[in-house]
């Protein structure tokens, strides 16, 4: 188990509504929430519970109604839209489930967008990007287009994509559940292994139990609200 | 980030070659049609191109464009003659005749007389024979392309070719003997009449009886006289009209605009292709950027600002366009060279390119901006939607 210190999130009292009037679809209640700098935590809960709209507030790509989320200290809400675009950019990397590879671009390529993004030279991001690759064991691969990859070899290269600038938190939403058991597991394996470490913290949404012995803490949610925030997935039972 | 740019779009093959082949159409079908268009235009004053000497054009203040005579008197040349900065003035007459051919048919031909001592105002181009050839008793100039198609003889047998008209062949001209001494190349004209040259005096004896026979007074301005200063002087001194070449040339190509519906159906053509190359090219566009929605949202949330995405929307834009006006030109080209020999006018000038370089433009900027707007507005959220 990672040491977990300082806090890297911490959310306090957030609600989030869509939509206004008989159409208001309350999705978070009010919820408190920390997730210390190096642990990987989990969001689980039923369908509609909230678990991606809280981690679209954490990540700093959708913005709560009430309530404070710090993120490494930066209150994210208040930022401006350039000042907050820099930090997702320079702070958080991303895990789709739908992997939202680009096609176009090989698998080096795709890993180094954070760092186009960040005006890292061309030449200088692929190269970085493939070192990457190696690391999720796709090394051989770089030059693959996404097309040519399977789903679990687009996720590494996705996991590939969030890890190569270096972010302090990484978010991925149901990261494993457009894959089989046995792919997911070493997708998660992967995660567990390259994503975490010192100064970095995972929040990651999943309703796959049976991946849930890579968290170091899980908060179930229900209807909106974070019910409680466990150790380990005997207790959920 | 710009390669990223490059990439989606290069990368969608489909897409990519829908959106050049909008593009594409639309810079052809402009750049052609409009080509077509100018060339029509330039043909109805080319009599006035093909008479390069003439500085000034002097005629009946009534007359609206080139084939539109209405004969002043003779004396006329003198009185403008006597208008001070003037060099020379030489007569015009410019009338349709009708030439009867050895068959016996009729074709209706436009003389035009060119002033006997200077023949000022001469085919810009002899094929066969000199200009001064015309000084010969009842010698006439025939255009080459008259010469082999409207006055060539037809075919001794059904079904055989015709014999062109060629030196030394007779013709009779409003009952005239007229004999051709020479072959020259014209500007084709709007009406595409075969054109002859003879001498004023000739002219006038082929004319049927008119009193007044004299269509234009030719003028050259004294070396370093102001021509709009002179054409002024010469309306006060004389109460005609004078023009210089390029104001006639104006007149008669507006009088065309203004009272045939030729130009007006090029028109159409013209903005027809840019509408419909408008709707496809932007529609291809604007599909390709709905359709990487969720990439654009991708980028968005993994940090890359609207400016960056603008930037890459209008280089993806700007890279079709370019593409698609060079093929488009280039085939419009092709067209114009394939046609060059045939009776279609075809006339590409700078301005014709500038102008669908032009469109070409608006057209990608109108479909990068409702693209743009797409994404700009887009929220990143959308990527954790499955
Ligand atoms: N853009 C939206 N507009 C309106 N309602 C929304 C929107 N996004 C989510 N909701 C609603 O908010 C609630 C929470 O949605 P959210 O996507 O956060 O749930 P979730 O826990 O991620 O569910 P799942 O496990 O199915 O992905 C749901 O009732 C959902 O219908
Ligand atoms: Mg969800």
């Amino acid at each position: 188990m990672t040491v977990a210190t300082a806090d890297a999130v911490v959310c306090r009292g957030i609600t989030k509504v869509y939509g206004s009037g008989p159409d208001a679809v309350p999705a978070l209640r009010g919820i408190d929430l920390d997730v210390k700098s190096g642990e990987l935590m989990m969001l689980v809960g039923p369908s509609g519970c909230g678990k991606t709209t809280l981690i679209s507030v954490i990540a700093g790509i959708l913005d709560q109604d009430e309530g404070t989320c710090h993120v490494f200290g930066e209150d994210v809400k208040q930022l401006g839209a350039r000042a907050k675009t820099a930090f997702r950019g320079r702070t958080v990397g991303f895990v789709f489930q739908a992997y939202n590879l680009l096609p176009a671009l090989n698998a080096a390529e795709n890993v180094a967008v954070p760092l186009l993004i960040q005006g890292v030279k061309r030449k200088e991001a692929v190269d970085r990007a493939r070192e990457v690759l190696e690391r999720v064991d796709l090394g051989h691969r770089w030059r693959s287009l996404p097309s040519q990859l399977s789903g679990g070899q687009q996720q590494r290269v996705a996991i590939g994509r969030a890890l190569v600038h270096d972010p302090k938190l990484i978010v991925c939403d149901e990261p494993t559940s457009a894959l089989d058991q046995e792919t997911g597991h070493k997708v998660m394996e992967i995660l567990r292994a390259v994503a975490v470490g010192p100064g970095r913290s995972l929040v990651i949404v999943t309703h796959d139990a049976r991946v849930f012995e890579f968290a170091d803490r899980i908060a179930k949610m229900n209807d909106g609200r974070v019910e409680r925030v466990v150790t380990s997935a005997k207790e959920l039972r | 980030m710009n390669f990223v740019a490059l990439k989606m779009l290069i990368g969608d093959r489909a897409k990519y070659i829908g959106i050049l082949i909008g593009l594409t159409f639309a810079s052809l079908l402009i750049t052609q049609q409009a080509s077509i268009f100018w060339g029509l235009m330039t043909r109805t004053y080319g009599q006035i191109s093909d008479m390069g000497q003439p500085d000034i054009w002097v005629m009946d203040p009534k007359v609206q464009f080139i084939d539109d005579v209405k004969p002043l008197q003779s004396t006329e040349l003198y009185r403008v003659r006597g208008v001070e900065g003037v060099e020379w003035v030489a007569p015009l007459y410019k009338g349709l005749l009708k030439a009867r051919l050895s068959n016996g048919s009729f074709q209706t031909v436009i003389c035009l007389g060119l002033d006997d001592s200077t023949l000022i105002g001469g085919p810009p181009e002899m094929v066969e024979g000199e200009l001064e050839d015309l000084r010969r008793a009842e010698g006439v100039i025939v255009d080459v392309v008259a010469a082999q198609g409207k006055l060539a003889k037809p075919a001794a047998t059904e079904g055989g070719k015709p014999t062109p008209l060629k030196v030394g062949d007779t013709l009779e001209i409003n009952d005239h003997r007229a004999v051709v001494v020479g072959l020259c190349r014209v500007s084709r004209t709007f009406q595409s009449q075969p054109v002859v040259f003879t001498t004023f005096s000739r002219a006038t004896t082929f004319a049927p009886r008119e009193r007044k026979l004299l269509s234009f007074v030719l003028v050259g301005a004294k070396p370093g006289v102001d021509q709009a200063e002179l054409s002024a002087r010469i309306r006060a001194a004389t109460g005609l009209a004078a023009w210089t070449a390029d104001e006639f040339k104006v007149m008669t190509m507006k009088y065309f605009l203004k009272y045939t519906g030729i130009p007006v159906n090029f028109g159409i053509a013209v903005l027809l292709g840019f509408l419909i190359g408008t709707v496809i090219a932007g529609q291809t566009f604007y599909n390709f950027t709905l359709e990487n929605i969720r990439q654009f949202g991708a980028l968005k949330a993994m940090g890359t600002g609207n400016g960056t995405l603008l930037r890459m929307i209008l280089l993806q834009s700007l890279l079709a366009g370019s593409i698609g006006y060079g093929i488009g030109v280039g085939l419009a080209s092709a067209f114009g060279l394939l046609t060059r020999n045939t009776e279609l006018a075809f006339r590409m000038p700078w301005w014709v390119l500038t102008a669908s370089a032009g469109a070409v433009l608006f057209i990608c900027m109108l479909s990068a901006l409702l693209s743009i707007r797409k994404v700009v507005k887009l929220e990143p959220a959308i990527v954790f939607k499955s």
